[in-house]
């Protein structure tokens, strides 16, 4: 059977899995819509929320970005991780034991306020969208490659499959398809990265293949021989960082504190039975989760040597035929500069402008000739981070199967996130917005119906934004986390941790932290783009982890507010007492 | 009730003193020894890796892992201690 047939198979096959469940586990309640009955398992819902958590970022972009930074990308797998600590410990526990359905649901009544409530509930819809859009061009990118057919009707088709069981199932049907989702997504992650260590050191276990030796007779290691390598191509080495202390220190910060308050991760722990399940939970989810972040670094180095040896030097007409595939969707390019029909590889952007723009001709050795300007540096190709992972299985030479399956885990990322995104936006409008807002007099029937119309809603906006991205998603999605951890982290920590923080407090340190991060992002991403560099920067803080003093300036400025306005109400402060104690919990409950 | 209310706070300072000790450690190995300390942890070698990019890429994840979990076991015998844990609701 051809690779082709094989990907239609592998992911047809998947979304009959994941309809089937969907069908399986309908929801017949709002507590099930919400949160799934509250009955889930803590290793189920801990396999869910890695499902949940690892998104096309992580499965697709994550391993890519580090291929091509080299040390620098420990800030994603640090941050990543490390949010799930401050989960555990901090705010998932306290959260469950509050035992309601949405985390702008613990910040209304924490700060007895409705302003509260929707300031927190305009905080869930940015970072939520801004999130969503990204996993649909990861679907998109997934689709237009593997089957062929148009990004649109790739992410229609995707779209569609997530309207079914988000709809119909709510958080229970998300909560089981999700477990099916990591299944695959796992799968097709570490089948590849077995192989390729296999292939290169002899090691079948990646995580340690990567500082193994290479079976070349080289003697030296996978990272030691990557060193040499990309400093002979005028890189820098992959093992040396570049970016400054206080900049990877700022940005791992903010990436950790913003997992932490990132809405769709909170609200998986609203489903377990108790407040020691919660706890429980979080560990089973990160270790599902380190799985796949302790395998990408590996993957990322061996993607990267395998790159260089596949492709430096070689003639474009013994190219092999993975490099006509990826050139047909754009993502590849190729410049003859010194007409010799041999790529070169090496530093610095090939093109100018970087992104390549495809004339409709194909030039004398059959690649597709470009109207951007050539650079001075000697390297003649366009590489897509992004491709990467996908690729890796066939730059390696491995069989069909195994690419197709691949395919198939791209696209169960892709969809278990927005799955789960959906669902926080969804409930926050009916439950939050329409019911504790605006038409507190509804059913719990008309509830649910609403939260399924939203669900629908927010499915098609997404779509939209998968078929129409706009140009600043690819930009925004990695400052969800920044707003997440200067705007929703401090309230809920404060909410638990202090009883003296009051409503004045927490609304005027949401504002500011979501403000002074929104603005500083906008202001060097869009605004000012030119002066995007160290010596403009706050302190030599980048946008990318400025997150992390916006939440200082959100501790700071709530902290001074609540001292000198009045004590929140005593009813406040039980109910502060009561979370406290895990004894007494029951599960999720409306009133 | 008052000793009801003592206990509780007692339960509580248990908890924050357990916070701080694994706080401490999440800081260390993450940005501690993957970060700030990494430059010079890099001149130690590691199943083949530079010690500080071994932290930052994979042992500060193995790391947070045992510390969930180490959380998670030591806080029942917390909450069992001080008679506040969720065992008992089900009796």
């Amino acid at each position: 059977m051809s690779t082709q047939m094989l990907t239609y198979l592998f992911v047809g096959l998947s979304f009959a899995l994941y309809i089937g469940i969907a069908i399986w586990s309908r929801a017949s309640s709002t507590k099930d819509f919400y949160v799934a009955g509250g009955g889930v398992h803590p290793v189920v819902n801990g396999m869910a929320t890695a499902a949940d958590w690892m998104s096309a970022a992580s499965f697709i972009s994550m391993a890519g970005i580090i291929s091509f930074v080299g040390r620098d990308g420990s800030v994603y797998l640090l941050g990543w991780t490390g949010g799930y600590v401050l989960l555990a410990f901090l705010l998932a526990p306290y959260l469950r034991k509050f035992g309601r359905f949405t985390v702008p649901d613990f910040i209304g009544e924490r700060y007895y306020s409705r302003a509260a409530r929707i300031v927190a509930v305009v905080c869930l819809i940015f970072v939520s969208f801004t999130y969503v859009a990204g996993q649909m061009r990861g679907v998109g990118i997934v689709f237009s490659r593997f089957l062929e057919v148009d990004v649109s009707t790739g992410v229609i088709i995707g779209m569609a499959v997530v309207f079914m069981y988000a709809v119909l199932g709510g958080m229970k049907g998300i909560t089981y398809t999700q477990v099916a989702q990591y299944c695959v997504l796992i799968f097709a992650y570490m089948v590849p990265a077995v192989f390729i260590s296999i292939m290169i050191t002899d090691n079948p276990i990646p995580q340690l293949g990567f500082g193994s030796e290479v079976n070349d007779g080289s003697g030296l290691s996978v990272l030691q021989k990557l060193d040499s390598v990309l400093l002979d191509l005028g890189f820098s080495a992959y093992t040396e960082g570049s970016k400054s202390t206080i900049d990877v220190f700022a940005i791992t910060a903010a990436l950790m504190f913003g997992t932490a308050g990132l809405p769709h991760v909170l609200v998986r722990f609203f489903t377990v039975p108790k407040v020691s399940d919660a706890r429980l939970s979080a560990g089973y989810a990160l270790a599902f989760i380190a799985i796949l972040y302790t395998t990408a670094p590996a993957v990322a180095s061996f993607a990267r040597l395998n790159l260089v040896d596949t492709v430096h030097n070689t003639p474009y007409a013994e190219a092999p035929e993975w490099f006509a595939n990826w050139e047909d969707t754009g993502l590849i390019a190729w410049q003859d500069k010194n007409n010799d029909g041999i790529m070169q590889y090496g530093a610095g952007a090939a093109l100018s402008p970087t992104k390549p723009t495809f004339t409709q001709q194909t030039g004398t050795h059959g690649q597709r000739l470009l109207e951007n300007e050539s650079t001075d540096v000697t390297n003649e190709l366009y590489i897509d981070r992004d491709i990467m992972v996908l690729a890796n299985p066939e730059i390696a030479g491995l069989p069909g199967w195994v690419i197709a399956l691949v395919a198939a885990g791209g696209v169960a990322a892709a969809l278990s996130t927005a799955a789960g995104l959906l669902l926080v936006i969804s409930s926050s409008i009916s439950h939050d917005l329409l019911k504790k807002t605006l038409l507190p007099k509804i059913t719990e029937k008309q509830e649910l119906l609403y939260a399924r119309l939203a669900a629908a809603v927010a499915v098609c906006i997404a779509g939209l934004f998968g078929i129409y991205p706009p140009a600043f998603v690819a930009q925004v999605v990695a400052f969800a986390f920044g707003l997440a951890a200067a705007s929703l982290f401090p309230a809920l920590l404060l909410g638990i941790f202090s009883k003296r923080a009051n409503k004045e407090g927490a609304i005027s340190g949401m504002l500011v932290g979501l403000i002074f991060t929104f603005t500083y992002i906008a202001y060097f991403k869009f605004v000012a783009p030119e002066l995007n560099t160290a010596e403009f920067w706050l302190w030599g803080i980048s946008p990318e982890g400025i997150g992390t003093i916006g939440m200082m300036f959100n501790f700071i400025i709530a902290i001074t507010v609540s001292r000198l306005t009045s004590k929140p109400p005593q009813s406040v402060i039980e109910l502060v007492d009561n979370i406290r104690i895990p004894s007494g919990a029951k599960a999720a409950t409306h009133h | 009730m008052s000793t009801n209310n003592t206990n509780n706070r007692e339960y509580w300072k248990a908890n924050l003193r357990l916070l701080a000790k694994l706080l401490t450690i999440w800081f260390i190995v993450s940005f501690g020894f993957g970060i700030m300390l990494a430059d010079w942890l890099d001149q130690f070698s590691l199943f083949g890796f530079k010690l500080g990019f071994w932290f930052a890429q994979q042992g500060a994840i193995y790391v947070f892992v045992a510390l969930i979990f180490i959380y998670a076991w030591r806080m029942k015998a917390i909450d069992r201690q001080f008679g506040v844990g969720d065992d008992e609701d089900q009796a």
